[in-house]
């Protein structure tokens, strides 16, 4: 790392840094981004034979929509989109709902017990979740291979980190507005919803992404909790590269590869001021 | 901007608001009314029956012989334990967990850090990068491992293009190596967190008031200067969060290694996790179990150390 990289532009070395910049930010993004998403995008347009050995050259002609389509029923994708979004969707709304009202006691009684309630609550964040005894609870709590299950186990890995946030966040918000609100007689749970859920929302936004993010593209956990008796996205796009590295159908997995990643890419370039700020904001606030 | 404030990155204490007194009677019967306790009943009841409980769980069957083989399960003592350490499996895969963990933090920092000092000014063509190096961070691991896969296949893409450069053939085995291999799949995994690093590094560099620098400038401090004096100690916070993250991310990475290597070329990239998965996968739901305990057990101990550690770098600084 060479100092001028942070000049403003005076003194000659950081001119010629600023001149410099923008070809070696050009070279960064062609090479290190490009590359492998070029590679994805001509090898999903290919037949299977030109495919056979993944390389960055165009196919002689584009098939790119018939694969699409043939991974579309071979990879089952309506099946598996559902079955993300059944699994995506109750989860963070779970996670959001149930950590920022228990964030919001956390962060407003300060007691002793409320400390080492808190310390429990975010352990989360640091101790991995025990992936294999969890099959075993489900199965005693008859949730074995259920959608129920699996937003179960998501919710208990992920609630730590809203619990985080939450907290943080809330503990910077006077609270003249809630006080406010309670004089005119609203109960708590009317103050939770009226008053501190809205305050909340730049927070929430940032625990949404990145929880959405987690979980759309987990296949670990899905492993062992629903492996085989739900479809989501990241489990079949095992499935069709499991069956695929021995029949050397590249062409297939990239295709898949292709539909997965374009509705979070598109999200990426409509929302990216909001996705870039929401992440940083959560992170170092 | 709230990036202003630079809050920490784990717990610090809290600041006491200021509205109450504290624990006298009255005061925490007001409380009572105003923010009761069983607004926390839902987070803690999942938190106690998906979390809590099965890592009770851990500490239970890893003593046990459970296995996919037979309905009874029963107390078997640390024979799970003897068994792993005694086949050298345990300590290769805990040693293979942290060189991998330890790498990934490496890789990820330097090159999230050295994108977001590249793409620190506000210009156009900058915010587009980051909007790039974003994408891999969008895309599932899984998908992230393939690409790689075929990337780096001995008559892959990257060696052709080493073959262009050097004007003969070249046909490494990238993932085929058992020295180098783990070293190959963490810059992967460092390939695709390096754009959240990024960002947070960005964030930090955000946060440096323009008048401090000013001030260092009319001062005479070279850049050099400036930039180890004041601007690396007020990144602190972004360094202890990303270090933190990359190191126990990893600590529970999978599907990189497994879309890559699979554990392979002879188990030399053979991480916790992907020896859980296979020995799951076969039935041997209680080895499976000891090393889901080994794991924990690893990722507490060092986990406080180091945020301890960071930390305090943080409050010296």
């Amino acid at each position: 790392m060479t100092p001028s990289q942070n000049a403003r532009p005076r003194g000659s070395d950081a001119r010629i840094w600023t001149r410099l910049q923008p070809f070696v930010t050009t070279a960064l993004v062609l090479g290190v981004i490009g590359i492998p998403l070029w590679l994805v995008v001509v090898t999903a347009g290919k037949s299977q034979g030109e495919a056979l050995d993944p390389d960055l050259s165009l196919p002689t002609r584009w098939q790119l929509l018939e694969n699409l389509s043939k991974v579309w029923v071979d990879g089952e994708v309506p099946a598996a989109f559902l079955g993300s979004l059944l699994v995506v969707v109750p989860t963070v709304a779970g996670v959001l709902t149930f950590g920022s009202m228990a964030a919001w006691i956390l962060a407003r009684r300060a007691t002793r017990l409320n400390a080492v309630l808190y310390a429990l609550a975010i352990s989360g964040i640091v101790l991995p979740p025990a992936v294999v005894t969890v099959v075993l609870l489900l199965r005693q709590l008859g949730l074995a291979g259920s959608a129920v299950g699996m937003i179960g186990v998501y919710l208990g890995i992920y609630m730590s980190t809203v619990i985080f946030f939450v907290t943080g966040f809330v503990r910077t918000i006077p609270t003249a507005l809630e006080e406010a609100a309670q004089i005119d007689g609203a109960g708590p749970f009317t103050v939770f919803r009226r008053v501190v859920l809205p305050m909340l929302r730049p927070v929430l936004a940032t625990a949404t992404i990145l929880i959405c993010l987690y979980v759309w593209n987990d296949v670990f956990y899905a492993f062992f909790v629903v492996g085989g008796r739900l479809d989501t996205l990241p489990l079949n796009l095992f499935r069709v590269a499991s069956a695929g590295l021995y029949l050397n159908n590249w062409h297939l997995i990239f295709g898949y590869v292709v539909l997965m990643s374009l509705p979070l890419v598109v999200l990426l370039a409509v929302a990216q001021r909001r996705i870039i700020s929401g992440i940083t904001s959560g992170a170092v606030k | 901007m709230r990036l202003a404030e630079q809050t920490p990155v784990l717990e610090r204490a809290a600041p006491r608001p200021t509205s109450r007194r504290g624990t006298t009677r009255r005061a925490s019967g007001i409380n009572r009314r105003t923010h009761p306790m069983w607004f926390m009943v839902p987070a803690f009841a999942i938190l106690l029956v998906f979390f809590f409980l099965p890592t009770l769980y851990n500490f239970v069957y890893a003593f046990t012989d459970w296995s996919g083989f037979k309905s009874a399960i029963n107390p078997t003592g640390l024979d799970n334990f003897t068994q792993l350490a005694s086949d050298g499996t345990l300590f290769r895969a805990v040693r293979i967990t942290i060189v991998y963990a330890v790498l990934v933090a490496l890789f990820q920092n330097l090159f999230g850090f050295g994108l977001a000092v590249l793409l620190e000014r506000d210009t156009r063509l900058n915010r587009v990068a980051r909007i790039f190096f974003l994408v891999p961070v969008l895309m599932s691991a899984l998908a992230v491992g393939y690409i790689f896969q075929a990337l780096l296949k001995p008559e892959g893409s990257l060696n052709g293009l080493i073959g262009v450069i050097i004007g003969r053939t070249f046909d490494y085995a990238w993932l085929g190596d058992t020295t180098w291999s783990i070293v190959v799949v963490a810059l992967i995994h460092a390939w695709k967190w390096m754009g959240l690093s990024m960002l947070i590094y960005l964030a930090g560099l955000k946060t440096i008031p323009e008048d401090m620098l000013e001030a260092a400038r009319i001062d005479g401090a070279s850049r050099w200067r400036t930039f180890w004096l004041i601007k690396s100690p007020l990144l602190a916070p972004a360094v202890t969060f990303n270090v933190a993250t990359a190191l126990l991310g990893s600590m529970n990475g999978f599907d990189i290694v497994q879309a890559t290597t699979g554990g392979g070329p002879a188990r030399t990239t053979e991480i916790l996790n992907i020896f859980i998965y296979r020995t799951f996968g076969q039935g041997l739901f209680a080895q499976a179990t000891a090393m889901s305990l080994v794991l924990f057990l690893l990722v507490a101990l060092m986990a406080f150390p180091v945020i301890r550690t960071l930390r305090k770098r943080e409050e010296i600084l």
